[in-house]
Order: structure tokens, then sequence, then C-alpha cells
């Protein structure tokens, strides 16, 4: 591909926000969420669905932005970790991965965080084993699993039943 | 405020940054006009480069730059922290498959990976060598040009060095058992989620370089050396790394970019994709064979140890890997005979290099697997032969180092009341128990600086690189504790080599211990300042004022330190400054260059269920202790030692490259390349400390990020062994593997 790749004009909602951007045609949604509208915290690792570290919100479902095309997401609300805490502070998941130690290097945690919002969203109340399965796809190098998943049991918790 | 001190685990320092997307890593640092580069590579391992034609690719439209070896300056840089062996780029000949022959560099990625696939490469194939018995045959081609080790009798073999470590007379030693085996350890992959990225930046008269790096010392001296530059012109930004576990130590590509910067004279970046990392840095495989003597009582006799690693096609660490991971290999046992050959062995694979254990965990493998082997010979239970045999502290264990510097029976005994040693077992169950003993680090050099602002904030300039073990905190802690500063009022600045004084390296769990001690010193060197201030206002000596953890003690009265330096800074404000200077010097004499700072001990227990019908391991419980010293941050602590213990499963159970023929790596990436997942772990995991404030560090600490990553494997082996009857001497313990071992299982 060059320069002069066909480019698309898409339009996002992104953590609240309506974005029009123009898109070229091979671009992922992981490419313009980093390089064209500077939302940094998607990470980018194995490019190829495994690793978990893109994983956004798309309609309420998660991704791996690395398999989306851009111009796939058209239309599309999108939850990325940059829209997980307010003006009022973080969000209930991100203070809870703070308080349990759930983070070390850092590197995989949007992603982590983005997976467990989704799976709570979903399931409020899940089992150690369905947080489990619902992370599977999260790779953390750190091996920080127990304190991610102690930190989503910590939040389903403290959810009103 | 005490929640935030030595002993106590306050949230991380930087860990807001890392929950809400705002840290910055490496890839995320973009300067304007930065160009992207692409590397290009060949499609097998060993090559010789007949000519390469950059015309096509330099006809993309926003493409600035191809480079080859032959516009570099002649001959072409090498560096390596061993031995400078590496290029900058290949040179005539590739020697690992991945190495780059040419960097494009274009006004964007889709520029630069189009370019990148014009670059015609003519090459013609070469003899390689991808295993240990193809390296060391004697008509194996030579990985090496003998011209870099002038004087050395190895140069015309693929033998990089010998380690020769002993003591006792190993020929003469009479055992009434002698058990020997061999074992071996594959290529794994550090597999950091963070993939390598670098960026340069002409700076002035000089030049910037971003890097993934551990060491950012060690990559300013690479930089100024390739360049010609004095240091003060070289500024190496080293943001928090994504994880390292040892595979960002040393430069790889850096002086590459740099020249790629110098030449456009714009920003450059490269971010490697995670296969690139998987050729970028592994941790070298390993075969052992192992003769273990041991009386009837259970008393060790001798251990003879011959490792041969298998180290990639350039030094980067790697031998000093082989030589001191190798070097406590007999364990933290009183054996009196002690044979240990270890050597690099080269060939053209990836560069082999520090990983997390840095070449312990292989010969641990081996020698307490054989251990177990030995009790069985003898019919004595695994525990008690460890037990029999453990250095109690203060026994010179390794003859000519630092003595057992730690209770590690209590280590021991924990561990196995954890896992409930002597407790009957169901059916298909079984429990295995090894320790792991490493020499931690041999020299070292850490400078910083703490300021005490007017207002009683603190800055700590530390050059260690927080890369997830947590050293931000544990120096905010140190700062806050001696300060008596809230934690939130110390800011820890590192990684920016114009700004925070030299640190050797953040490796061999180092930081807490040596630069840690370093910190302390520089608050203390604030501590007698401000004595001295308090002295001054109150027209006191200086002897009759101590100031501790905080607080300046006059002889009538207790004073904040804040008052005092409010009072003693006067009208003008100002600060004050400390500076820690913690040095361990080599000794030429020792075989290591220096005898330990302190041992990582670690004993890990494993229960085990094995399913006879399709090879699976589950790890019903899995325990492990280390000696710590102090925890001066124990949920910091916790999450290291499980993170070590569940990085030590993926070469347990799962991790190993496949190499093809043509010396590429077969499971390149993500998808066939696994590593635990959360549904992969030990139904139990169990982490406990050992803390009786014996270290060498602060408030009677050691470091500890390693230790419950050695003995893993030998563990969940034993387990193994223990449930099937089956001893399997092959890493990892693949379903598959397993399911061979029972099935050709001898019937009893």
């Amino acid at each position: 591909m060059s320069e002069s790749a066909a480019a698309f004009q898409i339009e996002l909602t992104v953590n609240g926000h309506r974005r029009a951007i123009e898109v070229a045609v091979h671009h992922t949604l992981l490419d313009v969420l980093r390089d064209d509208l500077g939302l940094t915290g998607a990470k980018e690792c194995c490019l190829v669905g495994e690793c978990g570290a893109c994983t956004v919100i798309l309609d309420g479902r998660t991704v791996d932005s690395c398999l989306v095309l851009a111009v796939e997401a058209d239309g599309s609300e999108i939850t990325t970790v940059e829209g997980l805490a307010d003006e009022r502070g973080l969000g209930p998941l991100q203070q809870a991965f703070l308080d349990k130690g759930a983070v070390q290097c850092g590197f995989c945690i949007p992603g982590q965080l983005l997976s467990a919002h989704a799976l709570l969203a979903d399931n409020p109340h899940p089992s150690l084993p369905e947080i489990q399965e619902g992370l599977a796809g999260n790779l953390c190098r750190c091996g920080c699993y127990r304190q991610i998943t102690d930190a989503v049991l910590a939040t389903a918790e403290r959810a009103e039943r | 405020m005490s929640a935030t001190r030595i002993g106590a685990s306050p949230n991380r320092v930087g860990g807001i940054d890392r929950v809400t997307g705002r840290n910055e890593y490496a890839a995320d640092i973009r300067l304007p006009g930065v160009l992207e580069a692409r590397l290009v590579a060949l499609d097998c391992a060993r090559a010789r480069i007949i000519s390469i034609d950059a015309s096509e690719a330099l006809r993309v439209p926003g493409v600035r730059l191809v480079m080859t070896a032959a516009d570099l300056p002649q001959p072409v840089p090498r560096f390596g922290p061993q031995f400078e062996d590496r290029p900058v780029i290949a040179v005539g000949e590739t020697k690992y498959h991945g190495e780059p022959v040419a960097i494009v560099a274009a006004e964007t990625k889709d520029a630069a990976e189009a370019a990148a696939g014009l670059v015609h490469v003519e090459y013609e194939e070469l003899p390689a060598v991808f295993t240990l018995a193809a390296a060391l045959d004697s008509a194996a081609p030579l990985v090496q040009e003998p011209a870099l080790r002038p004087n050395d009798r190895l140069a015309s073999t693929n033998v990089l060095r010998e380690h020769r470590i002993g003591w006792g007379d190993v020929d003469a030693a009479l055992a009434d058992v002698v058990v020997e085996n061999r074992y071996t350890f594959p290529m794994v992959t550090h597999f950091a989620i963070e993939p390598h990225a670098f960026m340069a930046a002409p700076d002035g008269d000089g030049i910037a370089v971003w890097s993934t790096i551990q060491h950012p010392n060690w990559l300013q001296k690479v930089i100024a050396k390739v360049l010609g530059l004095p240091l003060s012109k070289v500024r190496v930004f080293a943001p928090d790394p994504g994880g390292g576990f040892g595979g960002k130590q040393h430069a790889k590509l850096e002086p590459l970019v740099a020249f790629a910067a110098l030449r456009t004279g714009r920003p450059v970046r490269l971010v490697l994709s995670l296969e690139e990392s998987f050729q970028a840095a592994r941790r070298a495989s390993c075969e052992v064979r192992v003769r273990t003597g041991v009386n009837r009582d259970g008393a060790l006799v001798f251990e003879d140890i011959a490792a041969d690693y298998l180290i990639g096609a350039y030094a980067d660490i790697a031998d000093r890997v082989v030589g001191k991971g190798s070097y406590p290999a007999a364990g933290p046992y009183n054996v009196p005979s002690v044979r240990i050959l270890a050597r690099s062995v080269l060939s053209h694979t990836v560069p082999s290099t520090a990983f997390r254990g840095f070449g312990n965990p292989q010969v641990n493998w081996a020698v307490e697997s054989n251990l177990d082997e030995a009790a069985r010979a003898i019919g004595m239970d695994r525990l008690a032969i460890r037990l029999r045999n453990l250095a109690k502290k203060g026994d010179a264990f390794i003859p000519f180092d630092t003595p057992a510097d730690g209770d590690w029976r209590q280590a021991v005994e924990r561990a196995a009341e954890l896992i409930a040693w002597d407790t009957p077992l169901p059916p298909g169950h079984g429990r295995g128990l090894a320790v792991g003993i490493k020499s931690g680090p041999t020299t070292g050099l850490s400078y910083s600086t703490v300021r005490l602002l007017g207002d009683g904030s603190v800055i700590v300039l530390a050059g260690t690189s927080d890369m997830g073990q947590g050293a931000r905190t544990v120096f905010a802690q140190i700062a806050a504790q001696e300060l008596g500063a809230p934690l939130d009022w110390v800011t820890v600045v590192m990684g920016d080599t114009a700004i925070v004084p030299y640190d050797q390296q953040t490796s061999a769990s180092r930081s807490t211990v040596l630069m840690g001690n370093s910190v302390l010193q520089a608050c203390r060197s604030i501590q007698g300042q401000l004595a001295a201030m308090a002295a001054r206002l109150h027209g006191l000596d200086e002897a009759q004022v101590i100031v501790d953890q905080g607080v300046v003690h006059l002889p009538d009265r207790d004073l904040s330190v804040l008052d005092v330096l409010t009072r003693g800074l006067g009208r003008l404000g100002g600060e004050l400054t400390g500076n820690g200077e913690v040095r361990k010097e080599a000794d030429p004499s020792h075989p290591l260059s220096g005898a330990a700072a302190f041992f990582e001990f670690n004993c890990t227990a494993v229960e085990a269920e094995v399913d006879e019908e399709t090879g699976d391991i589950v790890i019903v419980k899995h325990v492990t202790v280390s000696d710590v010293g102090k925890a001066l941050n124990p949920l910091q602590v916790t999450m290291q030692d499980e993170g070590a213990a569940i990085q030590g499963l993926g070469h347990t159970l799962m991790e190993h490259y496949i190499y093809d023929e043509k010396g590429r790596i077969r499971n390149l990436g993500a998808i066939d390349y696994r590593i635990p997942t959360s549904m992969d772990l030990p139904l139990e995991l169990l982490s406990e400390a050992v803390e009786n404030e014996d270290g060498p560090g602060p408030y009677g600490s050691k470091g500890m990020s390693e230790g419950a990553l050695l003995c893993v494997a030998s563990a969940v082996g034993a387990a193994v062994r223990d449930a099937t009857g089956v001893a399997i001497r092959d890493l990892p313990l693949t379903p598959e593997r397993v399911w061979r071992a029972l099935r050709d299982r001898p019937m009893p």
C-alpha cells in the first residue's frame, strides 16, 4: 500500500465524542485509534488477535481492534481505556485494579480493563471461572492474573445485586 | 501515613497512569516529523548477501531512506556488552533468521512497509547450524569470524567460551550410589507484551535515543562509541518498559535507528512486531549431563555437571548468562566435591540473552531433578535429602563465595508444610519440591540524587528502569520513610541520562538493594544537613540532634522535618540535596569477578494431577516461598513472586521455539507460541516470604524477583514423576510429550 491508498470517510463515537475521520481502507481500528486519534491506551502487540492488548469495546462487545478494519467500525460506538475514568475520578474497575495490585508493567492493563468492563456489563456477578474464561484472551506476562481476577471479583461484589 | 511507608503496600507509584492509558511507553511517543522505519530481512538464517537493489523501494512515494551496511562507516561498527561482535546491520552475511540487511524509513508506516517489500536482495543461502550437535560437529561452519577472537584457541570452533568451576576432587570421590542422567531445556522467549521499540532524533550537535531498554546508561555508551560522540552528546530516554524480563537489557537495533536519524536529519522510529521481538531476544536452550554421587545416609558426595548452552549468532550477554547461571549449579547444598563445565555454543539462531533466572533455570532443572533420582535410588524421602544437605546460614557452600546468607531451612520447611508433604494423595496426583539458588549482582554502581524541596516534597533521581517490578514505588517509600514526606509528595525521575545520574543496570534483582541503598544514603545525607540546620537554629551541638524517619529529635522536643527545613532555608527558600553512591567493585580473582551481593533462595512445592488419557497436567497447588530478607512492599513482593512462578510454568508446560531446516522459527508469534493465560493457572497458588531482615539492602532486604522461577520445572517434573512413575527429562512437559512418555512406560 502506498500513500495514495483510497481513503474513506467514517464516523465513530469514541468515549462519547463523535469523530469524523478519513481512513485508509486497509487501516485497522487500532491504527486509527492510535495514529489518527492519538488514543494510545490501546496497545499494539501481536496484531493477530491473540494477546488482547488492543481490546476495545465496540457497540457493547469487546473486539481486538487490530482485527477490525476501521471502515467496518463506521457508525459504531467505541469505548477505550481513556473512557473509563471521568471527571469524578477513576472507574470502579480501575480503582480495584490499583487497590488489588493488578498492575505491574501495565502494558496489558487497558485491554484487561475493557474485557473486565464488558464481562461485568454482561454478567454483573461472575464466578471466578467465569472471570478467568472472560479474560483468557488477555495475556499478562508479568503474571498478575490472580490480582486481576481479585479486582474483578471485588468490583462485582461492590456492585448492587 | 504509615500505610505508605516501609513494610506497607501503598498503591503503585505510576499506577494511575497505567489504569487510565496515560502511561507513555516508548511506542506511544511520536515526535513531530518522525519517519517510520521497517526492517528488511531474508527468508533463511545464514546467507551471503550478493547485492541489494533499493531503486524500486526508493520510488515509493514518501520513502526517505533505504540504508544498508554499505551506507555506514567502514568497517561497520560492532557492539556488544561482552564481545563487540554484533554489527549495526548485517555485513556480507546474515547469521540468523530475522537479522536485518536493510532499514527503510518513510513518511508513513504504509510507505515504509511497501518499500521494505520492494528492496530486492540477491543472496546465496549458506550451510548453517541450529542445534548443539550440529554446532559442535568438527566439520561445522563457524558462526563467528575467528578474527573477532584473536589468540583464542576456541576461535576455530563454535564454542565461544568454557566456564569451569569446582572444588574437592570429583574423580577421587567415592559414593555409595551414582546417578547419571541427561536433561534438556528449550529455547524460549521473553514475550513481553510490549514489543521492542526505538526512536532516534538529531539533537543539536548530538543525538537523542528513545528505547524500551532496561539499561539506559549502557545504551548511552554504545551509541556514543558507534557514533564517535562524547557521552554528553548522547541523551537516552528510557520510558518505563512494558515488561523486560532481561530481553531488553542490552542494545539491539538502537545504533541502526540512530544512524538512520543522522542520515535523514529527521527523527526515525522503529516499532518491532511481536514476531521481530521473538527474533531479537530469547533464552538459551541447554543440554545438561549430571552425575550425582550420594551415600546411603543421604549425604551428597559429589556433583559432576556438564552444561552446553546453545546461544545465538552474536554473543550479546549470553556467555555471561552461561558462566553466571551455571556457577551455583550444585545448588544450596554442602557438597564436598563439585565439577561444573559450562560451554556457550554459538549457532545461527536468534541471539540469546538475559532472561529472568539468568541461565540458572536450565541447570536447576537438571540438578534438582537428578537429586530426586538420587533420593529414590537410596530409598530416601525427597524432602529429607534436601534438608540433610542444605547449607546452614554462614556455611561456605561455594567455597570462594559469599557464605549462605539466609536460614534457608525455614523456606523449605514452610513450603513442605503448605503442600502437606507427608499426607496421602488421590490417585493420579503427585508432589514435587525443589529449591533454587541464584547469585545476586557481583558488581554494581548506582548513583542517586534526592532533593528535599522547600515545601517538604521530594524528588528522587534514580536510573533504575521500572519495568513492572515496582522500583519507583520502593524508592518513593524509602524517601517517604526517611524524610517524612507523604508518599504522593515524592516524585521519582528515571529514564533520562541527561538528568538522572549514572546507574550501571537494572538486572539481577539488584535495584532494591543497590539503588535502594543509594537512595537511602542520599536521604541520610539530607538528614545530616537537617541536623546541622537544627543545631544552628537552636544553638545546639550537631551531635545532640538526631534525624530519624522524618522527625528531628532535639534533646527537649521533636520537630518536623518541614519546620526545620523552612526555618533553616530562610527567606530565599531553596532545597537540600543529597547524593548516594553504592559501589560493588569487581574482584578480578573471583571466577565471576565478584562474590554475590546476596543469594536469591526459593523453595517451590507443587501438587499436580496428570490425565493419563491426554497427558494434560493440572497444577492443583503451587507453593512458592522465597527468602526476601524484608518485604519493603509486601504486595509487590507477592506479585513478583507469583509472576515469576507463572512465567516458570510457561517453559515448564508449554513454551518452546520450533526451528525448521532453514533456521526459521516455525511457531513465530502469538498464535503458535503459547504463554500462560488466566486459564493455565494453578488451581491454588500460594506465595509466602521469609523475612529475617538479614539482607544487605535497605532495612535488611534482599533482591527477590527471580527466585520463584528458578525451580518451577524441577518441582513440576518431580510431581509428574511422582504421579506417574515416569521421569521426563525434556521440557516443556506438553500433553503430547507426557502422553508419549506414559504410552512408552515400561510395564512393571
